[in-house]
């Protein structure tokens, strides 16, 4: 009864989102940017770039991390979890376009750069390694749906191709991941200097891949509860092993930069620029520190909580090098309109509810286990299931 | 022949006929409401402002390196031999990166039309060309703005530093910032107190990515073949496990 009164809630909440999206929608194509945001000459890039693109970008490194691990390293144990993490990198991309087309004042010419070329422009490369990716990853999504509809040969085709697709999908994620920090770089003068610097591009670099993993551990939870199905619990203790030691080199780097730069100083000043700062590394520090503990892994709940901790970590950053370390330069103050908050909000849902239905209907979970294998989260997690050692 | 224009604000008297001219010359409407807003917009792409008794005009400085045509994807923007930093509208998508990366903020949105343009000062290309100066420095009545050589404009900047050293703040605004410009401005007071940024860096902007870019080759070569080598390595490694095992 409860589970049913819960499903009617989110139903609400899932109509009222698409009802409030689709409004916004309207405002934003039969209207203009003016008129669906609260972007001004001094601030012209808000929530939709803050978070959509670069939140959005990073949330989908999962992909390119575990088909590197799995097909590149040849960690075949990892297998189970790379479908869904490449079908969540896919949506990922997709919906990052979708979001583009909204934010960008002639999204009709959004095909321009791939024959205007200008390489000079981080973006114009942003762009290339985007529509690149999206179609590596649609090639390395395609073989579940072929899969589905028992397309053999064009498979085993496929198959043949999809070492050197792989290996290009890495290359391009490299690039793009960290471009999107290259993209500040040439505003020093704009940003505050709590996230400004010239290791951007590295920064991003390696929070994408622990975003990567924390999005995988994100999903099999998730996945695992939704499906009612067996959890790769071995495989998330490791990957949060993995996750830990990547924040803490992540960490460490942002420590002896923001040293070396003695931007340590911004802190003293007054303002909401230092809290967002200490609520940004706070959210990285601790997942990072419980993880370290063997008793945190040994829990799947612990495990998931400081994935989503670590995640809002990731996205305050984003919001943070977006939105906040432009604020004070600008003069202004830009807080996201109601039909901005819509939009994204909607996007998100969007990627869940095709998550959803893409699980239900494709191979995306391999379904081999042993029916007397371990059963969910909460069955390991109340003590049913004795944790396996590490190899 | 690179153009420039020089803005000596000790001379102007903050007429507004250089607002208006602009305005007339792209066609936008212009009227005391608009001249009231001191800051530019999509209804003004030059601006006089006041500081008390002072007044200092801002409007595009035309960098000799802009950032606006070095982060463009689609080079929308591009910086002329005659010296304007020039917006193609039909390449433009509407990324906003320009108004983004502008250390002078100057760029600005039709934030309310559907099909939106960027906008600012070009410089009167379309006069500059004909040989003819900027429509801002044909209106001045006391010659405030004035048009001519680049070269030439720098030079008699520092004629009247030299020949009045107590009436000017002693350096020249345009020279340095963002590694040159195209629009140099005096002042009897130091810069920041009558509007202009002296926080901008004094060397080249779009060198800051570039030195990043540059790398890009050398990435997807040294990626490709460590990945590749890596993919040889473990396969190769499965492939002799996988034999062992079943000899």
């Amino acid at each position: 009864m409860r589970s049913r009164a819960r499903f009617h809630f989110w139903r609400f909440v899932g109509l009222g989102l698409a009802i409030a999206a689709m409004a916004a929608t309207a405002l934003r194509f039969g209207g203009s940017l003016g008129a669906s945001t609260n972007l001004s000459d001094q601030f012209p890039w808000g929530l939709w770039i803050g978070f959509d693109v670069l939140c959005g970008v990073g949330l989908a490194a999962g992909g390119f991390t575990l088909a590197a691990t799995v097909h590149i390293f040849h960690l075949k144990r990892f297998e189970p979890i790379v479908r869904p993490a490449i079908l969540t990198a896919f949506l990922g991309y997709v919906l990052v376009c979708m979001a583009l087309m909204f934010d960008l004042g002639r999204p009709w010419n959004i095909w321009h750069p791939l024959i205007m070329w200008n390489p000079h422009s981080v973006m114009f490369e942003v762009g290339w390694c985007v529509t690149l990716y999206t179609t590596v990853l649609a090639l390395e999504f395609l073989p579940l749906v072929l899969e589905r509809f028992r397309l053999e040969r064009a498979r085993l085709m496929l198959r043949r191709i999809m070492i050197p697709i792989v290996i290009l999908g890495v290359i391009l994620s490299t690039l793009h991941q960290s471009s999107l920090g290259t993209l500040f770089l040439i505003m020093p003068q704009k940003m505050n200097a709590l996230w400004y610097t010239p290791l951007l591009p590295i920064l991003f670099y390696i929070s994408a891949i622990a975003t990567g993993l924390a999005m995988t551990i994100f999903e099999s939870w998730h996945s695992a509860r939704a499906f009612a199905r067996q959890l790769e619990f071995p495989l998330v203790q490791k990957l949060s092993r993995v996750l830990a030691v990547i924040i803490a080199v992540y960490l460490a780097m942002r420590f002896m930069d923001l040293s070396g730069r003695h931007a340590w100083g911004m802190m003293d000043q007054p303002g909401t620029e230092r809290w967002l700062f200490g609520v940004e590394i706070v959210l990285m520090a601790v997942p990072m520190l419980l993880l370290f503990r063997e008793r945190t892994r040994n829990s799947p709940q612990a495990i998931y909580l400081c994935s989503v901790m670590y995640l809002l970590g990731f996205v305050t950053n984003r919001l943070n090098v977006g939105i906040t370390a432009m604020e004070r330069a600008s003069g202004v103050q830009y807080i996201p309109k109601w039909s901005e908050v819509a939009v994204t909000l909607g996007l998100v849902a969007a990627g869940f509810a095709i998550f959803r239905v893409a699980a239900q209907y494709l191979p995306v979970f391999e379904d081999d286990v042993p029916p007397a294998a371990p059963a969910a989260w909460e069955a390991e997690a109340s003590g049913a299931y004795s944790v396996p050692a590490g190899e | 022949m690179a153009m420039a224009i020089l803005y000596d604000s000790t001379i102007c008297i903050g007429c507004r006929q250089c607002e208006e001219a602009c305005a007339a010359g792209k066609h936008i409407a212009y009227n005391d409401k608009i001249a009231a807003e001191e800051r530019l917009s999509e209804r003004k792409l030059t601006t006089i402002r006041t500081y008390g008794e002072r007044f200092s005009r801002k409007l595009c400085m035309h960098c000799q390196e802009p950032s606006c045509a070095s982060v463009c994807p689609v080079g929308a923007l591009e910086k002329t031999k005659l010296g304007p930093v020039v917006y193609h509208e039909d390449r433009c998508m509407g990324c906003r990166y320009c108004m983004v990366a502008c250390p002078f903020q100057v760029p600005v949105y039709e934030w309310h039309s559907r099909i939106p343009r960027m906008r600012k000062c070009d410089l009167c290309v379309d006069k500059l060309s004909q040989g003819g100066m900027t429509r801002c420095s044909e209106v001045c009545p006391v010659n405030a703005t004035i048009t001519g050589e680049r070269g030439a404009m720098i030079a008699e900047a520092r004629k009247r530093l030299a020949e009045k050293p107590t009436g000017y703040y002693p350096e020249i605004y345009g020279v340095n910032e963002a590694g040159g410009t195209s629009v140099f401005i005096l002042s009897a007071v130091p810069f920041n107190q009558i509007g202009y940024n002296t926080q901008i860096p004094k060397s080249s902007m779009p060198q800051l990515t570039w030195a990043v870019l540059q790398h890009i080759p050398q990435v997807v070569v040294v990626g490709t073949v460590l990945m590749g080598g890596i993919y040889w390595i473990t396969s190769r490694r499965e492939d002799v496990a996988h034999e062992e095992g079943r000899r």
